[in-house]
């Protein structure tokens, strides 16, 4: 086979922000048709480079060719006009638009060139939603009433909006399901097969072995690797390229079984219920105990943590700390009895933006460091210091603003938010969304380590190997129904997958 | 292929799709918040049986109609430009400087030797080069809007008492001061009115109908997202301010007509006006959303009660009080009808 010249080289891409060096010198190369996937741990640069790429940052130095041309991206536009659509990291939709609205903004059909038609807009979108295999998503509908899954779909039917010949796909398998996971893996399929090239960025290494052609890794703001073969190379080495040690993807070790059955539980769901979203719910939480909740998106796994949590108003049933009820949809009444809750969407529900690193973790613990109203912002500072160090977050500043933090390093602030409250039941939702291998083994100890100290976790997330290493007992839920409990030991991957789509375990 | 599909269609019950039907019926009518619009539609028929039965002579007369709708119409041209600016993220407080400003530099002796075209061509110009610094300080020199519009106020403000020295600058040109008279009602319906319906059918189609409108929700919505959708966000948060400069020349020149003359005085507090009304109509003050029929309703509700309070003889300050309880009230009913608002 003749080698055919690549569609996009990046080479030397430097990127600094002020106390920063985000990119120090990338290359990258992909082809026509190709899989192309970024991996890096957070912070490696992977969102700067494809920002780069896609025209929203300029580069200090570097070259970019596209198709054989030198090329400047100077605005989003640009990048557009040559075929190149980015689905970025944080969902960079407009919630007051419709679904319509937000796939053609920007690029609307017009006529006289500033009159909308709405109506070709809605009939392409919808033609690119049944393209998705997602029908059922009205094109009128605003974006601001989708959940993060469906509004993950508008963001790749925008990007098929466009005449593409390249589309970057930051995380995009983050919210997903993994039957929604298959259905991007068969547009994906679907698209290089016509030509295009995808650059697909994940933190999960089993999606980049079934889809990826090549890969390529950075780490610390450089192309450590360029192009290895995605499916061959063995994964000790791509951990080792991107993390620069061995890492153990491994769970840590559970305390001996019946260990929690003994003492009293600490938090008690008796027929907790919301009409529409979960059918009564039972569920006990002893100190020590982990208990996950496995489930598709949209099977009511965050409605029951925040229902217990007090954000959301029951229907009906209870929920007692210690024996003592709470009352319903009080989440003040929650926190004081030692509720913690880290939420699904950390940049609208758990951060302040534009704080720093140290107030975000340091915000619900105030009272703390303050004496008579004061804060001590010394003891403030470094207690939250010392929370983000035992994530390893990066950089390792307290006082680095939180917008400027790379995802993964985001949702660690969050969870270091909990850590440094010390309460009795800890509600994770999606803990490890976006975070990296390294970080995401460091992040299990400190849960079980958590655990054995005495909380009690109640665990939400899409990736069952998850749920099931870490936690000690599992329900699975279905359509807002437990449809089984068991022992997570006795349990595997498959056996789980079942009951989350068929309700009833297969023999 | 079909597989996928199942599990988010059991997240969206026929019901939520139901209601999307009534609420895209609403957002073409720019009505995005049907409860909300009709409480205040509600309010109006309220307030004109309250009118009716108070004074029922007065009120009701096709006269004393004509003269709330005029009223209406010079703030009601402002509340359009307003609405434009806070749906795009934005605020502006020198609408009623802008439009002192304008009133006095239209009316000066020079600017009424050129009659009707010269006093109308000024009145805009001036409006639209206050919207232009405003602007230009917002998109490219990054002042809050807040900040830049406050200095604004206080210049222009300053400006127009300069030109005045405070006093009335009478017009007499008479083109410009029979457009205010009867005889030039067309069918009953002052020009004025017209002017304000013509600039409301406009802002209504520019907002709802064109690249223009859209981006401006955009850049209000979600200023980041809308710049790597290829949206210039400077250059859109410019012509908004432009727009609003221009409604205030607009709105100084129906102030002209209507008065007869030119004052440093005119549009004192317009701008917490034109604001109220548009935040009642169902505008978000953050930006994001915003409609022009809700903001038209909205100036409608604050002339008619200040017609009514006139017309009953009761002191401004009760009056300013059920402003304050009606703009309170409005924003209730606006929390309780916010979709996904638990
Ligand atoms: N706007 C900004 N200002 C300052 N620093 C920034 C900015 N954007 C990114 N950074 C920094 O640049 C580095 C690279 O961030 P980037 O978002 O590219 O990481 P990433 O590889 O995408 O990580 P993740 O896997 O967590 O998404 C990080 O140290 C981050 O803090
Ligand atoms: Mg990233």
């Amino acid at each position: 086979m003749a080698p055919q010249p690549p569609l996009l080289t990046m080479s030397g891409i430097t990127k600094s922000f002020p106390g920063v060096r985000a990119l120090d010198g990338v290359d990258l190369e992909v082809q026509a048709g190709e899989v192309h996937c970024l991996l890096g741990q957070n912070g490696a640069g992977k969102s700067t480079l494809i920002k780069v790429l896609a025209g929203a940052h300029q580069p200090d130095s570097g070259e970019i060719t596209w198709r054989g041309e030198p090329v400047t991206l100077r605005s989003p536009i640009a990048a557009m006009r040559l075929g190149i659509a980015t689905i970025y990291q944080e969902l960079d939709l407009i919630e007051g638009l419709s679904v319509a609205e937000n796939v053609f903004l920007g690029h609307e059909p017009t006529s006289a060139g500033f009159v909308v038609r709405g109506s070709v807009a809605r009939a392409a979108t919808a033609q690119l939603l049944r393209r998705l295999g997602h029908s059922e998503i009205d094109p009128a509908r605003l974006v601001g009433d989708l959940s993060a899954a469906q509004q993950q779909i508008v963001s790749m039917a925008r990007a098929l909006s466009h005449d593409v010949r390249l589309i970057v796909m930051d995380e995009p398998s983050a919210a997903l399901d993994p039957e929604e996971v298959d259905n991007l893996f068969r547009i994906v399929g679907d698209l290089t097969a016509d030509g295009v090239a995808v650059i697909y960025i994940s933190h999960r290494l089993e999606e980049i072995r079934r889809i990826g052609r090549r890969v390529t890794v950075l780490k610390e703001g450089r192309s450590v690797a360029g192009g290895l073969p995605a499916e061959s190379t063995p994964t000790e080495e791509v951990v080792a390229l991107m993390t620069g040690r061995n890492v153990e993807y491994v769970f840590p070790e559970r305390p001996e079984a019946g260990f929690a059955a003994g003492s009293e539980p600490v938090l008690k769901v008796e027929g907790l219920t919301r009409r529409g979203e979960f059918a009564p719910v039972d569920l006990e939480l002893r100190p020590g105990e982990i208990v996950g909740l496995a489930g598709l998106v949209g099977s009511g796994r965050s409605e029951i943590l925040e229902t217990i949590y007090g954000a959301r108003k029951p229907d009906g049933g209870r929920v007692l700390v210690d024996g003592a009820p709470l009352r319903p949809g009080s989440v003040r009444a929650a926190v004081r009895a030692g509720i913690g809750l880290a939420p699904e969407e950390r940049k609208a529900q758990g951060l302040l933006m534009l704080e720093s690193v140290s107030s975000n973790v340091s915000v619900s613990t105030l009272s703390r460091f303050a004496r008579a109203g004061w804060l001590d912002r010394r003891t403030e500072r470094a207690a939250a210091h010392q929370a983000v160090r035992e994530l390893s977050l990066r950089p390792d500043n307290p006082d680095a603003a939180i917008r400027t933090l790379s995802g993964g390093n985001q949702q660690k602030a969050v969870l270091a938010r909990w850590l440094l409250r010390g309460c009795k039941v800890l509600l994770l939702d999606e803990p490890t969304r976006g975070v990296d291998i390294g970080a995401r083994a460091e992040l299990y100890a400190v849960i079980r380590r958590l655990a054995d100290e005495g909380l009690a976790v109640l665990l939400v997330s899409s990736e069952v190997p998850e749920v099931l290493g870490l936690a000690d007992r599992v329900l699975v839920l279905r359509e807002g129904s437990v449809v089984h409990t068991a022992d997570a030991r006795e349990l595997d991957e498959h056996r789980v997958l079942d009951l989350v789509m068929e309700g009833s375990p297969t023999p | 292929m079909t597989q996928p599909a199942t599990a988010a269609q059991k997240e969206t019950p026929t019901s939520a799709a139901k209601s999307a039907r009534g609420q895209e019926i609403s957002r073409r009518l720019g009505l995005r918040w049907d409860v909300r619009s009709l409480s205040l539609l509600g309010v109006l028929v309220v307030l004109v049986a309250v009118g009716g039965i108070t004074a029922p002579d007065e009120f009701l007369a096709t006269s004393n109609l004509q003269l709330v709708l005029t009223q209406a119409s010079v703030i009601g041209v402002v509340t359009v430009g307003m609405t434009f600016v806070i749906t795009g993220g934005g605020i502006d407080l020198s609408v009623g400087a802008i439009v002192a400003l304008a009133s006095v530099w239209a009316t000066t002796v020079a600017t009424q030797e050129f009659g009707f075209a010269g006093i109308l061509f000024t009145a805009v110009i001036v409006g639209v080069g206050c919207g232009l610094v405003n602007g230009l300080l917002i998109a490219y020199g990054r002042l809050v809007p807040f900040i830049a519009t406050l200095a604004m106020l206080a210049s222009a403000r300053g400006l127009a008492l300069q030109i005045t020295d405070g006093s009335t600058q009478i017009v007499a040109v008479d083109s410009v001061l029979d457009l205010g008279a009867r005889d030039a009602y067309v069918l009953g319906v002052p020009p004025l009115v017209l002017i304000f319906a013509a600039v409301t059918v406009i802002g209504w189609l520019l907002l709802n109908r064109t690249t223009f409108g859209r981006r401006t929700v955009a850049v209000g919505g979600n200023a980041e997202a809308a710049r790597l959708a290829g949206i210039d966000v400077r250059r859109q948060r410019l012509y908004l301010y432009l727009l609003s400069g221009l409604c205030c020349g607009i709105a100084a020149f129906m102030l002209i007509v209507l008065a007869g003359s030119g004052q440093n005085t005119n549009g004192n507090l317009y701008e917490l006006d034109a604001i109220a009304a548009a935040i009642i109509g169902g505008t978000l003050l953050s930006g994001g959303r915003g409609t022009i029929l809700g903001s038209v309703l909205g100036v409608l509700v604050f002339t008619t009660i200040t017609n009514i309070f006139a017309l009953n003889n009761l002191e401004t300050a009760v009056q300013q009080i059920a402003k304050g309880a009606i703009i309170v009230a409005a924003v209730l009913v606006q929390r309780r009808s916010m979709p996904g608002d638990a």
